[in-house]
């Protein structure tokens, strides 16, 4: 394959930002914007070419004669090369999951960049302020998820997963006067910083047994005959099982070392992931801009997390444990999430704990993966669910972003009964919402369904938890959509007049979006994407009575919504009332946010930082300042010395040389 | 009565001594430069009777003497031109009230 | 033995050295001082004569008398009226001086006194050096002659010069 198309990938966008950064504030506001979209749509195509010649152009090195799915490094070049085993490559992997994220990330990127075109500017077609700024910041957000996605070693995507991190600061932070603002981008960029630490030490160790870095050597061995292909093989990551366990140290506080390794790094993707109980960036992570919200914190970056689990996924089953410590923090996270979504007023935030569940949902999936070829589905699933959710969810941020828009507030309070005003936005969020609860035909239901399905193949305490989650969801979707669209009649206030849907570039992406969540259940997910590359016909594994069940369980929980929320009545209020204390616990997000307060304010600030202040205010400083004190007071005692006066210090002078010369003299005798 | 060495060296210690006393005791400038003259004469003495009684047959005392004199003169030259200056400007050569560079 | 004129000469010169250099420190009328001042100089000149080294000696006068003392009288008339009396000393700046100059009289005494078997000896005989031998020391460049430190001495007398007469100009 041509190296061509993948350096463009990459490269298109990294331009963009440096022309756009650069020179943007020379260029007019349309003709940024335009450019911006422009290098997106290019890299969208570039993409789809690239993704579709892997999946279906059938080369010799993306399938093999069994058709197996292969790996092909398309490059690899030395970057840095520290010693003759540390050295760190940068390269384009391709293979499934990689190919899978390049369409994703270009298709919700692009829809992104056509979206802000409409959206980053107010009602008189006013841009809003640093409007050159955001493309600048959207196309390197694009470039470094790319990278991430496509990186080849572990230490590429740590590079490109910091440099996602930055560009999700950056564009939290984009209403920088905003202080609300500037403090979420800080904690989240602290907050994953912090996992990040964890998937620092995670790659070292890994890397530090097993003296490299490469994907491929942890779980890949090379197909003969072809060079830079690579097939995923469990026996390569049992041999590096092996390596680890035949360390002169193989146990470390109780666990293996790898399993060290393998949780610190799903640290990492817990911290980007916003996994419980590294959840708290993502709801305040809503400041930025709502396209933005779509893009990063819905579709892509917040998946890096589950994706980074997949890249190694071979090595997690190495390690029951690992997977097991997964299963619970996404299943804990998932219920967690969509508890909380229940209870809150921001359309947003209930969009972003219903993103946080919904990881959970993937993060679960892959945890009850397994190698054989029954649970071997939960890989699969997890893929599907990323692939449908960036979909649905971006939908759903996007007409969230629409109805923010036109009615200029986040709270559904100031909404209510939308539908007659905004016809598209209501169908397209309604799809969303239909996708997101797992009805049929929409992407969601088969997506949701192979989760289930995998739940159910590894335990059945799993199946019904998450059963019960995707109600839940179901429930809190169809609240948020009853509340936004139906509710009561809408306000329109004295002088402002009537919201209407937006102009076709905002509504675009929407129906485009929409398509894709109606008919993306229909892609035969699993004869593109599994574990070992080995296609994977799910329809015959499909299990129609969990289908079934999880169809009830959804339409209750539908049904249920539409009692409560459909027109405005006092069973919410009674529903508050009759479990007040969960009710408080839930808006108020179990109180993570105080508990991090505490922590960090009480504990760490009070009784570490406090007393270190002390130290260093008092002792260190003061130490130098009683230097700097003393040399003070010492030259002012001794200053009239120096009274001006040529007689006295010819005395001084005198009495001195008198005093040194008559020792000399006594001492010479 | 034999005059030797001492008998140059006492009276020229005496003329030093008064020196002393001048450069410390004095407020006019000019008085002040006259008090270091005594002491610079009172030690070009001193070389030249070195040299004299101790080694009579070289001259190093006698030339010692001869460039310390040269410097005098330009010292003592230079140094009323700056008194001279300072007159100008602080109507004045009491040293006492030059203080303006203390501290 | 010396003969008895010269003892009378020797007299003579170290007492005006002596009275003089203490009349130039205590007088209140500064032109007196220089006055005194030049009458020290004549003194040191003379002891330089009873030493043979005529040329020193012809120094000593052409250059103090004729040349610093002149400066000196100058200076004084222009910055000072005729009449002027310096204001007494106080009590504590002469005691400073009185120390100091005892002081220094002490430690040098003492050191005179206290190495000075040499200093007993009797004048060595000389012979007193002639203008040419000055000439040539001072002229030469092998050991114990002079020419470096005669060109130092003429480079800083013009620095001299041409200090002296920037920092007196009138601006």
């Amino acid at each position: 394959m041509d190296v061509t198309v993948p350096i463009l990938i990459l490269a298109i966008p990294l331009f963009m930002f440096l022309l756009l950064g650069l020179t943007g504030m020379k260029m007019s506001h349309k003709l940024a914007g335009t450019l911006g979209t422009l290098g997106m749509g290019t890299v969208l195509v570039l993409a789809y070419v690239t993704a579709f010649t892997y999946f279906f152009g059938g080369a010799p090195e993306f399938i093999d004669a069994a058709g197996n799915r292969l790996q092909y490094l398309v490059f690899d070049q030395t970057w840095l090369a520290f010693t003759q085993n540390l050295v760190i490559k940068i390269g384009f992997l391709l293979d499934p999951i990689s190919a899978m994220m390049l369409v994703v990330i270009t298709t919700i990127s692009f829809m992104v960049h056509l979206y802000s075109l409409g959206y980053m500017r107010d009602h008189h077609g006013v841009y809003e302020h640093g409007f050159q700024r955001f493309y600048a910041f959207l196309s390197l957000f694009s470039f470094s998820m790319l990278g991430l996605v496509v990186a080849p070693n572990i230490f590429q995507m740590y590079i490109f997963w910091e440099l996602v991190g930055a560009s999700s600061y950056l564009l939290i932070g984009f209403y920088y006067r905003k202080p609300s603002a500037v403090s979420a981008s800080k904690k989240a960029f602290i907050v994953t910083r912090f996992a990040d630490l964890g998937f620092l030490i995670g790659i070292l160790v890994l890397s530090y047994y097993t003296g490299t870095f490469n994907f491929t050597d942890f779980t890949s061995s090379a197909v003969a005959g072809m060079e830079g292909v690579t097939q995923v093989n469990i026996h390569t990551a049992e041999g590096i099982l092996n390596i680890f366990q035949s360390s002169p140290a193989p146990m470390f506080m109780g666990a293996s070392v790898l399993t060290w390794a393998l949780v610190l790094i799903f640290m990492g993707g817990m911290g980007k992931s916003a996994m419980l109980p590294l959840h708290i960036w993502l709801p305040d992570a809503m400041e930025g801009p709502t396209p933005v919200s779509a893009l990063i914190h819905a579709a892509t970056m917040v998946v890096a997390g589950v994706y980074l689990v997949a890249r190694l996924f071979p090595l997690y089953l190495m390690e029951e444990s690992a997977l097991m410590i997964i299963t619970v923090v996404g299943a804990l996270t998932a219920l967690y999430a969509a508890m909380v979504a229940c209870t809150q007023v921001d359309i947003k935030r209930v969009l972003a704990f219903s993103t946080i569940s919904q990881i959970a949902f993937m993060m679960v999936s892959l945890g009850v993966a397994r190698m054989d070829i029954h649970h071997g589905l939960g890989y699969m699933a997890s893929m599907f669910h990323l692939f449908t959710h960036a979909m649905f969810k971006a939908l759903l941020f996007l007409g969230a972003g629409a109805l923010i828009h036109a009615i200029g507030s986040n709270d559904y309070t100031d909404m209510h009964g939308l539908r007659k005003y905004m016809p598209i936005t209501h169908i397209t969020f309604l799809i969303g919402c239909l996708a997101i609860a797992g009805i049929i035909p929409f992407s969601g239901f088969f997506s949701k369904d192979e989760i289930l399905s995998s739940c159910l193949g590894n335990s059945t305490i799993a199946y019904v938890w998450m059963s019960a989650v995707a109600g839940l969801t179901a429930f809190y979707m169809f609240r948020l959509y009853y509340l936004i669209f139906w509710w009561k009649e809408h306000k329109v206030h004295e002088g402002h007049h009537a919201p209407h849907d937006q102009p076709w570039v905002m509504s675009l992406p929407l129906i485009i979006l929409a398509v894709i969540s109606c008919v993306a259940g229909f892609i035969p997910f699993g004869n593109l994407v599994s574990w070992n590359g080995v296609p994977y016909d799910f329809m015959a594994h499909f299990n129609w009575s969990v289908a079934a069940v999880s169809l009830v369980v959804a339409i209750a929980g539908i049904a249920l919504a539409t009692v409560m929320y459909r027109k405005e009545n006092e069973l919410p209020a009674k529903f508050k009332n009759a479990v007040p204390a969960l009710w408080r616990w839930c808006h108020h997000r179990f109180y993570w946010d105080e508990l991090y307060m505490f922590i960090t304010h009480r504990i760490i600030f009070g009784c570490i930082c406090r007393p270190l202040a002390w130290f260093d205010r008092h002792i260190i400083d003061g130490t130098m300042d009683s230097f700097a004190t003393i040399t003070n007071k010492a030259s002012d005692a001794i200053k009239p010395l120096q009274s001006g006066q040529v007689q006295m210090y010819v005395w001084y002078y005198l009495i001195g040389a008198l005093a040194l010369g008559g020792i000399t003299y006594i001492c010479l005798l | 009565m034999e005059i030797t060495a001492i008998y140059y060296l006492v009276p020229a210690l005496i003329m030093f001594c008064c020196g002393v006393y001048g450069f410390i005791t004095r407020k006019n400038m000019i008085a002040m430069l006259i008090s270091l003259e005594l002491m610079l004469n009172a030690v070009d003495i001193n070389f030249a009777v070195f040299n004299r009684f101790l080694w009579p047959g070289q001259l190093e005392g006698m030339f010692f003497t001869l460039f310390a004199i040269a410097i005098a003169a330009a010292e003592t030259a230079l140094a009323i031109a700056i008194i001279i200056n300072i007159f100008r400007a602080a109507k004045n050569i009491d040293v006492r009230s030059l203080n303006e560079m203390k501290f | 033995m010396e003969s008895v004129g010269s003892i009378i000469l020797y007299l003579i010169v170290a007492l005006s050295m002596i009275v003089f250099s203490v009349a130039a420190v205590t007088t209140r009328k500064i032109l007196r001082a220089a006055t005194y001042l030049l009458f020290t100089l004549f003194a040191a000149a003379a002891v330089y004569f009873m030493l043979d080294y005529e040329f020193l000696g012809a120094v000593q006068i052409a250059v103090y008398a004729g040349g610093i003392v002149v400066l000196f009288v100058f200076a004084i008339l222009l910055t000072s009226k005729p009449g002027d009396n310096t204001e007494k000393l106080t009590s504590k700046s002469r005691f400073l001086g009185f120390v100091a100059a005892i002081a220094t009289l002490l430690i040098a005494g003492y050191a005179l006194v206290s190495r000075c078997a040499q200093l007993f000896q009797p004048k060595p005989e000389m012979v007193t050096p002639d203008m040419e031998t000055v000439g040539q020391t001072l002229m030469g460049t092998g050991a114990g002659e002079y020419l470096l430190p005669f060109e130092a001495v003429s480079v800083l007398l013009l620095a001299c010069i041409i200090g002296g007469v920037v920092v007196a100009r009138k601006r």
